[in-house]
């Protein structure tokens, strides 16, 4: 592996800055990585090899330029995000020849800020899914053992910057898509809080819940990308108008924890974790501890009824959101259909993969007459309690740490037959998103048993997010080096 | 039984999806054990509590009413499966 291509987004955006290295020679390096790991790893549907070249030897020729934060840096960003003139397919058939006529808001923040996209990356249909299996594509690899699922449903981001074919990536996070995996291919990955990043220009899955966030080989870069893409957006009535904090020089003013109070769940800690995550999680807590942070006991009462409540609110908005796809203004049309109905009806049938249509199916359930009170209202209802149980626990606690899944990366195929036992998967990931709560995961170390990365989650208070770069910032220096993925 | 073959069928068709009756026999076991499990949610009392439909206070966003063209016509048919230039082309209404 190329030196270049396993430096962290700060080191090579410096680099870039003084002139030690040239964007020509930075893309180039990433390139050749992606060429030689991508049979094995499968992580982007797309390359836009041609446009990134082009790009870097355009902002060559200009120089760096200071008021860009991210010049000439490559990366990745997901599917699910639209891109001006380049493929946009949410991992679905249905989308196959789409070519967005703009760019999502966040995707333009990037370009503005001097980046260079590198690839589209794959992604579980729609984000429906944990693993990127259900991608209608291929199947991505985890870089520490292809044998095994890189998580999803931003598997490909995750995987992409795991195997140092970019210098980070976007992800989304419906109920956990950025923190599991990050978690399973050993890097950080941020949901920042609901209103915290434009949705503006991300296809749609559960709209009260998506948020788009960084996904990077380490606390600082993850940073540097928030800061990019964070901010109000007038395309999104969801943006909250709120000054954006400068996340980078909040990093540099943390050195210890003293001071802070870490939040521990009864709820998260006891109940079936594999030996090994408990392991590595308990041990960055004493590690916390250590460094000066106080830790008491909390309690997230309604943890219980958050699988339930997620399935049915991200199902309903799913439902919703992708009635939109009936074949009449783009993506896939079944061209002998006689009739309107006809034409809807074999388009997304034949376009829609076999966990889109069980979540449309199911959600126009829970939204139909007779059912919508039983079902959707009542996890409205339940939502609510379980934000004030967050609301609560972040009274007595600055952040809240647990494991981001009960496991380390599983093998491929091993989940794909039982999908509840897929969604079980989100336990300790969906309540941060039904709460509209910023959501991390550091890596921790490597599992003892499996040899797989463990991510430690943090949630903090909305709008915090510069308090759990902080700790993860701190905490990050303390903890066994998670490394780079043997490739 | 929560939910019967029956009633995936009619949602299928409202959802305007065609499923053969063995995806809908498959669907209707798994939705089953999806909505059972769901029902948990029914020990919870929430005579109480106002629905949360999204953790942001939704405002109404003014703004001006002036016309703004932001994307071309031709732009936005480039990926109509069919267009004649003017305007997207489906299969005859009435």
């Amino acid at each position: 592996m190329s030196d270049l291509t396993q430096l962290t987004l700060s080191e090579v955006r410096a680099k870039l800055a003084d002139k030690t290295l040239s964007a020509v020679e930075v893309t180039e390096a990433a390139l050749s990585r992606i060429q030689a790991t991508e049979p094995k790893v499968q992580a982007l549907l797309s390359v836009q090899a041609e446009e990134a070249r082009a790009l870097a030897k355009e902002l060559d020729a200009q120089g760096p330029d200071a008021s860009k934060p991210l010049w000439g840096v490559p990366l990745a960003v997901k599917d699910v995000l639209a891109t001006k003139d380049v493929p946009t397919t949410c991992g679905s058939k249905i989308l196959e020849n789409f070519r967005p006529v703009y760019d999502a808001t966040a995707v333009a923040r990037l370009k503005d800020a001097g980046a260079i996209l590198l690839g589209k990356a794959n992604m579980d249909e729609f984000a429906m899914g944990s693993t990127t299996e259900n991608s209608a594509y291929f199947a991505t690899k985890n870089p520490w053992d292809v044998s095994r699922v890189p998580g999803g449903s931003s598997g490909g981001s995750g995987a992409t910057v795991a195997a140092c074919q970019c210098y980070g990536a976007l992800g989304t996070d419906t109920g956990g898509s950025i923190r599991l995996p990050a978690s399973f291919c050993g890097i950080v990955g941020l949901k920042p809080t609901y209103g915290r990043v434009s949705r503006f220009g991300m296809v749609a899955y559960g709209s009260s819940l998506d948020q788009i966030g960084p996904m990077t080989r380490n606390v600082e870069d993850a940073a540097r990308l928030l800061q990019v893409i964070a901010g109000h957006d007038e395309r999104d009535s969801t943006s909250v108008n709120a000054p954006v904090p400068d996340y980078v020089a909040a990093l540099g003013e943390a050195t210890d924890l003293k001071g802070l109070t870490i939040g521990l769940p009864a709820e998260y800690w006891d109940k079936g974790l594999s030996p090994e995550v408990s392991e590595a999680c308990g041990a960055a807590i004493k590690q916390a501890e250590a460094l000066g942070a106080k830790t008491v006991p909390v309690n997230l009462r309604m943890s219980e009824y958050a699988i339930a409540t997620y399935y049915i609110i991200a199902v309903a908005e799913a439902s919703s959101n992708l009635a939109r796809f009936d074949g009449v203004r783009y993506g896939h049309r079944d061209r002998d259909a006689q009739s309107l109905i006809e034409m809807y009806v074999k388009s997304r049938t034949q376009g829609f993969g076999e966990e889109v249509q069980r979540r449309i199916i199911l959600g126009t359930y829970v939204l139909s007459s007779g059912y919508y009170d039983a079902y959707y209202r009542k996890a409205a209802q339940v939502r609510r309690l379980i934000r004030q149980d967050f609301e609560a626990a972040l009274a007595q606690c600055d952040v809240i740490m647990g494991p981001v899944c009960p496991t380390t990366a599983f093998k491929v195929g091993e989940m794909t037959a039982d999908p509840l036992q897929m969604y079980l998967m989100d336990i300790f990931t969906i309540s941060t998103n039904l709460a509209g709560l910023p959501g991390m995961s550091l890596p921790v170390g490597l599992g003892r048993e499996s040899g797989m990365p463990v991510g430690l989650q943090l949630t903090g208070r909305a709008f915090d997010e510069a308090r759990l770069l902080q700790v993860a910032g701190v905490l990050e220096k303390a903890v066994p080096a998670t490394g780079l993925a043997k490739l | 039984m929560k939910i019967s073959a029956e009633e995936v069928a009619k949602v299928a068709k409202l959802s305007r999806l065609d499923l053969s009756p063995e995806k809908i026999e498959q669907y209707t076991g798994q939705l089953d054990g999806i909505l059972a499990y769901m029902d948990k949610l029914s020990e919870v009392d929430t005579s109480k509590v106002e629905p949360m439909y999204s953790p942001v206070d939704h405002v109404s966003v003014l703004r001006d009413d002036v016309v703004r063209k932001d994307y071309a016509r031709e732009d936005i048919l480039k990926n109509a499966p069919e267009s004649d230039g003017s305007f997207f082309i489906v299969p005859r209404i009435v």
